[in-house]
């Protein structure tokens, strides 16, 4: 990995390498986009839950990654512009996250796969002295819990009744081709990849081995090839979501709100 | 404690004198502003009032849900879209609670539920009207969770002890909602002319609909009068509104918005604000279903109901296959 300061030649002047954040603004640009995307999504199911405990928790996780998205991306500028502003091609957010809510089975797998993810990543940061330590040594609590969340509904509805298990195996199989995307280097992230891969892998097959799935294997490259999202090449839902979450902000430019 | 009607908890007598004697206790304890509690003895009719108000009260948290959730995915600022994700969340929390106070005298989520998705259990009529623009979020904030907390803060003082004490923590968290409401409205007011010009159409439209919150005129109240002997209710509908009114007259002058009334204004004499006349027809229209958004709320609710049917069954089957297993490690 290269040294923060050089790895995104937009942004490296003379005066902002005097008062830019520490962290390396791809690699903050990639986990706040990945949590920002993905708790928008989460809020869309305000009101929708199929019981109201649901309701309670999916808001939860929302929050929770919409704390960190914050958090993120103001190492790297103003969240809200950086939020509201920017185009589709400049989001860097795995296309794991961006996929549409679809049935609860589909969140369900969706958040099975990147809380596993994202757990191992902010454990393996926290124990780090690396410009994402601080963050990720609270939100690897937060994610624990999404993690958990997220575990215990796979089995609830792969080891339940007969149409729980099929939305389950259903939606564990059309995101795999998402998942490969997780373990792409990204500029300025010192992590083992490979690694985590197969920590992920391990994980993530007895999770759906104890809930009686198949895991899938098919493969993992993408909407269209491995890492795509993280270069900014998104799949289709994505700028629609993109339009519903910009439109008051940009209808009003240099409001506040 | 409500110790005078604990004497008589699990009463089987048919004896009609006895009942006379439950009855006389249970006056007693509310007259002495003893709590009454789950196990102790209370009239049908007490049960029966209760469990149709903190269901409604439960209702309106979980409808309420949908106008503001309405904005989640178009919040203007990610401060404001945390907050107001936090607010939806709180709305479910609040719906949780009181339905547990309402288990408590001999009903079920379930059941409550499926009287309100049939339509035999109503939710305020608040909730039938649309969220149309950013502004809205924080006129309900301001109006309709200032209108509750005046409704609510009394309810904290009821007599039936799980209300009382679902209302303490109701209370707290939903003043919290308010001032972030008035705060949301202040930043609109002093923003740019359209801004400005948001925050006041959104008082203009939601003013009127927040006053028929405290419901029916006294003269017209059906169940007010019965709901204060039984100390369930403290004050009358028009007193609460009277008093929301005087409430709210100042703080729409430090927000720099007007309030829709040319009727509005104090009166030295009464020590209150005088206010034009509330249009009771919409009121009931909206009550009868004929609201703006009465249909729209209730299919939501529903579907939503209907397609996590099979996430509830699912999660069941899980449970009944592994409760043994679980109790037996656990043991």
């Amino acid at each position: 990995m290269t040294t923060p300061e050089t790895t995104d030649p937009g942004t490296t002047t003379a005066t902002t390498a005097i008062t830019a954040p520490t962290a390396p603004p791809t690699a903050a640009l990639a986990l706040g986009d990945d949590a920002l995307v993905l708790s928008h999504r989460l809020g869309e199911w305000a009101g929708h839950a199929p019981v109201l405990e649901e309701e309670v928790a999916l808001a939860n996780i929302a929050l929770d990654l919409l704390g960190q998205a914050r958090v993120l991306l103001s190492m790297v500028g103003d969240e809200d512009e950086l939020a509201y502003l920017r185009e589709e091609r400049a989001f860097r957010n795995l296309q794991l996250v961006e996929q549409p809510n679809g049935d609860f089975a589909h969140t369900i797998a969706r958040q099975l796969y990147f809380s596993t993810y994202q757990h191992l990543l902010y454990a393996e940061l926290a124990t780090g002295h690396g410009p994402f330590a601080g963050l990720a040594a609270k939100a690897v609590k937060e994610v624990a819990y999404h993690r958990d969340h997220a575990e215990q509904w796979t089995l609830r509805l792969g080891d339940g009744t007969e149409v729980g298990h099929e939305r389950m195996q259903r939606a564990c199989t059309a995101l795999w081709r998402f998942t490969g995307e997780m373990f792409q280097p990204v500029d300025g992230l010192e992590v083992d990849g490979a690694g985590m891969e197969r920590a992920w892998l391990k994980s993530v097959q007895a999770v759906l081995h104890q809930a009686t799935l198949t895991v899938p294997d098919g493969p993992r490259t993408g909407g269209w090839t491995a890492g795509a999202g993280r270069q900014g090449v998104h799949t289709e839902p994505f700028g629609r979501m993109l339009a519903e979450m910009q439109h008051l902000h940009r209808s009003h430019p240099g409001a506040s709100w | 404690m409500a110790t005078a009607a604990t004497h008589q908890t699990y009463g089987t007598e048919e004896d009609t004198a006895a009942i006379g004697a439950y009855e006389r206790a249970f006056d007693a304890a509310v007259a002495a502003d003893e709590r009454i509690e789950p196990r102790d003895w209370m009239p049908d009719a007490y049960r029966a009032t209760l469990v149709r108000q903190m269901a409604q009260h439960a209702h309106s948290e979980i409808i309420g849900m949908q106008p503001e959730a309405n904005w989640i995915t178009r919040a203007p600022s990610l401060r404001r879209k945390a907050i107001l994700m936090a607010k939806v969340q709180d709305e479910a929390g609040h719906g949780l609670y009181l339905y547990s106070a309402a288990e408590t005298l001999g009903t079920s989520r379930e059941e409550l539920l499926d009287k309100l998705h049939s339509g035999r259990q109503k939710y305020s009529s608040i909730f039938n009207y649309p969220t149309l623009t950013w502004a809205d979020v924080g006129a309900i904030g301001w109006l309709v969770d200032g209108a509750a907390i005046t409704n609510q803060v009394p309810l904290c003082r009821c007599s039936y002890g799980p209300y009382a004490r679902a209302m303490v923590r109701v209370c707290k968290e939903e003043s919290f909602h308010q001032r972030q409401g008035f705060e949301l409205l202040l930043a609109l007011s002093r923003g740019t002319p359209e801004q400005h010009e948001m925050a006041q159409d959104a008082v203009n439209r939601w003013w009127w609909p927040s006053l028929m919150m405290f419901g029916p005129p006294d003269d017209e109240s059906a169940h007010s009068e019965q709901s204060m002997t039984w100390k369930i209710k403290r004050h009358s509908n028009d007193e609460l509104r009277r008093r929301f009114v005087d409430i709210c007259v100042p703080q729409a002058e430090s927000l720099g918005l007007t309030l829709p009334d040319p009727d509005l204004r104090w009166n030295e004499e009464r020590g209150h604000h005088d206010f034009g006349a509330i249009d009771w027809t919409e009121f009931r229209e909206v009550l009868k279903g004929n609201g703006p958004c009465n249909e729209q709320r209730i299919t939501q609710r529903r579907r939503a109901h209907d397609e996590g049917a099979w996430v509830r069954e699912s999660a069941a089957a899980y449970a009944a296959k592994h409760t043994s297993e679980t109790g037996a490690t656990r043991a």
